[in-house]
């Protein structure tokens, strides 16, 4: 196989910094079929595969590429999917820096081959010829056990890929979802322009297809305990509620109007549709927005405020760019759509006017001291340097914490300190038995990879658990 | 979908709705709330539970015409059907062990007031009801809260029904005669219910409302609902919606509830203008 030297990533077709800036439509456009093929043959098919390693899902990435040089896509899906059952959502918001493409060879003297966009491609050309779904295969492949339920409280990435791993070993599998519509932090939290809802609903539906049931409008821990799901029936649950309880930035103020989560401002946003004219859920339009915080919510967020027609947006960040945890990819999108950060900025107060309205955050500069137990230089105000950012919104995305409603309303299901369910690592059981969990609720807030592999893990374990009691009847 | 089993206007601008949602029926405690959404390019909003039919299966809301989305639900009729309809949400009323309460409810309010006078009246409790309206035309659920309560005071602000005075001019009177009350419930506007608060105050009583701000998920996801009480930051669909109300900073919650009014006003003249057209 010829490999192609080329020592950057073939680059990607985006919308223009200025036009995507005032659309909600995606960013990124995807490769084209030569796009793809050249960027493939940069794969050295290194024979200890350190990619596969980096992957939390173990995706098999020098065999899908590889059959993406031989033109085989349909081939390459399929060989993601053995593995991953999101791939247009994980080519699309993996944190591939940190991950598999952290790994790879070609980045030691250059860029990492493209792994993510590979693997977006593979996805997209999947649901592209394959308009019906997946209807057709799944019914013929997988027959639906009617005896044995298990139930996913949470149709996030974690509840998806564990209800999707179970479906295809036989299991009749329930969803249930508190909002209206299903996806969790896909469909809430992660805007259009970045991960368009119709992939999120296309994943969804193929899972209908293999027979999982999806109720959503039901709030787990006050509809219906975990306690009454094994009465009714399941012998299993897998707990994938999420990070969903909004940290607030604990300053005075912060009760004015124009004050909200990140929370808040997505899900009007992105599920409830706020940004659309026939939509009906209000959304502050300003003039000037703060985001407070240097994650991926935080550029959503940003870039969101961007796109209702702000002319001002700018993140404030209490440690350094280096120290952001938000994918790389979004901070260079973020900056070329005009966002203005401030580094080493912590907000002390929010300045209201005579009506209670928000117009301003007084913040102060920070230095970075020794690391803290996170490993990053705590950051320490400096004397004197207060000042205010003008603005008339304020969003706090600084991060959150597992919902307390579930554990509340089980006995027997312990958390640590930072409320976050307690789990046995290799095999994602709680501490109350046949009760699973995984995603945001074990590890507080981080990446949709990393709880779709707890959810495959979890679905792993849910399977040993219900064979071993099924030999011990 | 969640099918209208049964539609009654209580008087001109609030309507009565009997909606078919079993396991919410069998579920639902009074004090406790539902989030529901005509259609597809509808809002969530939050509406408390009326009263709950466990044998039928329907939970009965109560809903004052006052935004496009309650004019949307509105124009919906006996066997239409509701895109979505989630709940029980919210913390159950706490009402056990109670002597004697008062319950006061202020226009759709006692709506609201209603289920907890029933379920103190259900529990032994010496129940008073005070239930404050505009003018005489729009009381509502006069019998429905007088087969719950000892004895029912109904005002009106002009005086139509011939007991003039606001509910605070009775609740007033019962403080000052009855010694043994030993909680006030009130449900109603903001004022109405801050007025209760700063009355009940000096005489020591415990004394609970209801919020209903504006709110998203009602899990606990987006603090859209937050309050301060006792100095504290609460949510309003987890913390209650029942809170303390000598704790509450009443200023806060007063403006915060009018955040959208702007954006809300435009959307209900769209909406009016659109019906007419």
């Amino acid at each position: 196989m010829a490999i192609n030297r080329q020592t950057k990533k073939t680059p990607m077709p985006e919308q223009e910094p200025l036009r995507r800036a005032a659309n909600f439509d995606e960013v990124a456009l995807g490769y084209t079929e030569e796009m793809a093929v050249n960027e493939a043959q940069r794969c050295l098919h290194c024979k200890n595969r350190p990619c596969v390693e980096g992957c939390p899902v173990n995706v098999q990435i020098p065999d899908f590429i590889a059959l993406i040089v031989e033109g085989d896509y349909e081939g390459a899906y399929g060989k993601i999917t053995e593995t991953n059952s999101l791939p247009a959502v994980c080519g699309r918001v993996c944190p591939q820096e940190n991950q598999c493409e952290s790994q790879c060879v070609r980045g030691l003297k250059g860029e990492p081959v493209a792994i993510g966009r590979l693997e977006r491609f593979a996805a997209d050309r999947h649901m592209a010829a394959d308009k019906e779904g997946d209807k057709a295969k799944a019914s013929a492949s997988f027959p639906i056990a009617g005896g044995r339920q298990v139930a996913v409280i949470g149709s996030g990435p974690s509840g998806l890929t564990c209800a999707g791993d179970l479906a295809r070993l036989g299991y009749a599998v329930t969803v249930f979802e508190a909002f209206h519509t299903a996806g969790g932090v896909l469909m809430y939290g992660i805007p259009e322009f970045r991960l368009p809802k119709a992939i999120v609903q296309r994943e969804v539906e193929n899972l209908k297809q293999l027979g999982v049931r999806i109720e959503t409008n039901m709030v787990i821990g006050r509809i219906l305990s975990v306690d009454e799901l094994f009465e009714d029936g399941f012998e299993a649950v897998f707990v994938g509620s999420g990070a969903g309880l909004p940290g607030f930035l604990g300053i005075p103020g912060e009760g004015l109007l124009g004050v909200m989560s990140a929370n808040e401002f997505l899900t009007r946003v992105n599920l409830m549709k706020a940004y659309r004219d026939d939509y009906d859920t209000p959304i502050k339009r300003a003039e000037r927005v703060a985001v407070v915080g240097g994650g991926n919510v935080a550029m959503d967020a940003a870039r969101c405020a961007k796109r209702l027609g702000a002319k001002e947006v700018t993140v404030v960040y209490r440690r350094g760019e280096e120290e952001m945890p938000a994918r790389l990819e979004e901070v260079h999108h973020a900056r070329e759509e005009g966002i203005v950060f401030r580094f080493l900025t912590a907000p002390v107060r929010v300045e209201g006017d005579e009506n209670g309205a928000a117009v301003g955050l007084s913040c102060v500069k920070m230095e970075l001291g020794e690391p803290d137990e996170s490993g990053r230089r705590r950051p320490l105000p400096v004397e004197g340097s207060e000042h205010v950012v003008n603005a008339d919104l304020i969003i706090a995305a600084i991060g959150n914490s597992p919902n307390p409603l579930i554990r509340a309303t089980t006995p027997g299901l312990e958390v640590n300190r930072r409320g976050c369910l307690i789990v046995d690592e290799d095999t994602m059981r709680t501490t109350r038995q046949g009760v699973y969990a995984g995603g945001d609720a074990v590890t507080g807030a981080a990446t949709v990879i990393l709880a779709m592999g707890a959810g495959k893990h979890a679905a792993r374990s849910i399977h040993e658990f219900l064979t071993a009691k099924e030999a011990g009847r | 979908m969640y099918t209208i089993t049964y539609k009654r206007p209580l008087n001109p601008s609030v309507t009565m709705m009997k909606i078919e949602a079993p396991l919410i029926a069998r579920k639902a405690k009074a004090g406790q709330f539902i989030i529901l959404r005509v259609n597809e390019t509808g809002e969530r909003i939050p509406l408390t539970i009326a009263e709950t039919d466990p044998q039928a299966g329907t939970v009965t809301i109560i809903y004052q015409k006052v935004g496009k989305t309650t004019l949307l639900l509105d124009t919906l009729e006996q066997g239409d059907a509701l895109l979505d309809f989630a709940g029980p949400l919210g913390k159950a009323a706490e009402l056990d062990g109670v002597r004697h309460a008062v319950v006061v409810g202020g226009g759709v309010g006692c709506a609201i007031a209603y289920p907890e006078a029933k379920a103190l009246h259900a529990l032994g409790t010496q129940v008073d009801m005070v239930a404050g309206f505009r003018n005489k035309d729009i009381v509502m659920l006069e019998e429905e809260m007088a087969a719950v309560s000892d004895r029912l005071s109904v005002m009106t602000d002009d005086g139509s029904n011939g007991n003039k005075g606001f509910v605070t001019v009775r609740l007033k009177e019962l403080l000052d005669t009855e010694k043994d009350i030993d909680l006030v419930v009130a449900i109603g506007p903001l004022p109405m219910m801050r007025a209760v608060a700063e009355l009940t105050r000096p005489y020591g009583v415990k004394t609970v409302i209801s919020m209903n701000p504006i709110m998203i998920d009602g899990t606990g996801m987006c603090g859209g609902c937050r309050l301060t009480v006792g100095g504290e930051t609460k949510f309003a669909c987890v913390d209650g919606p029942e809170f303390d109300a000598h704790q509450i900073d009443w200023d806060e919650s007063m403006k915060r509830a009018g955040q959208y009014r702007e954006q809300e006003h435009a959307c209900r003249l769209l909406f009016e203008e659109g019906r007419q057209g």
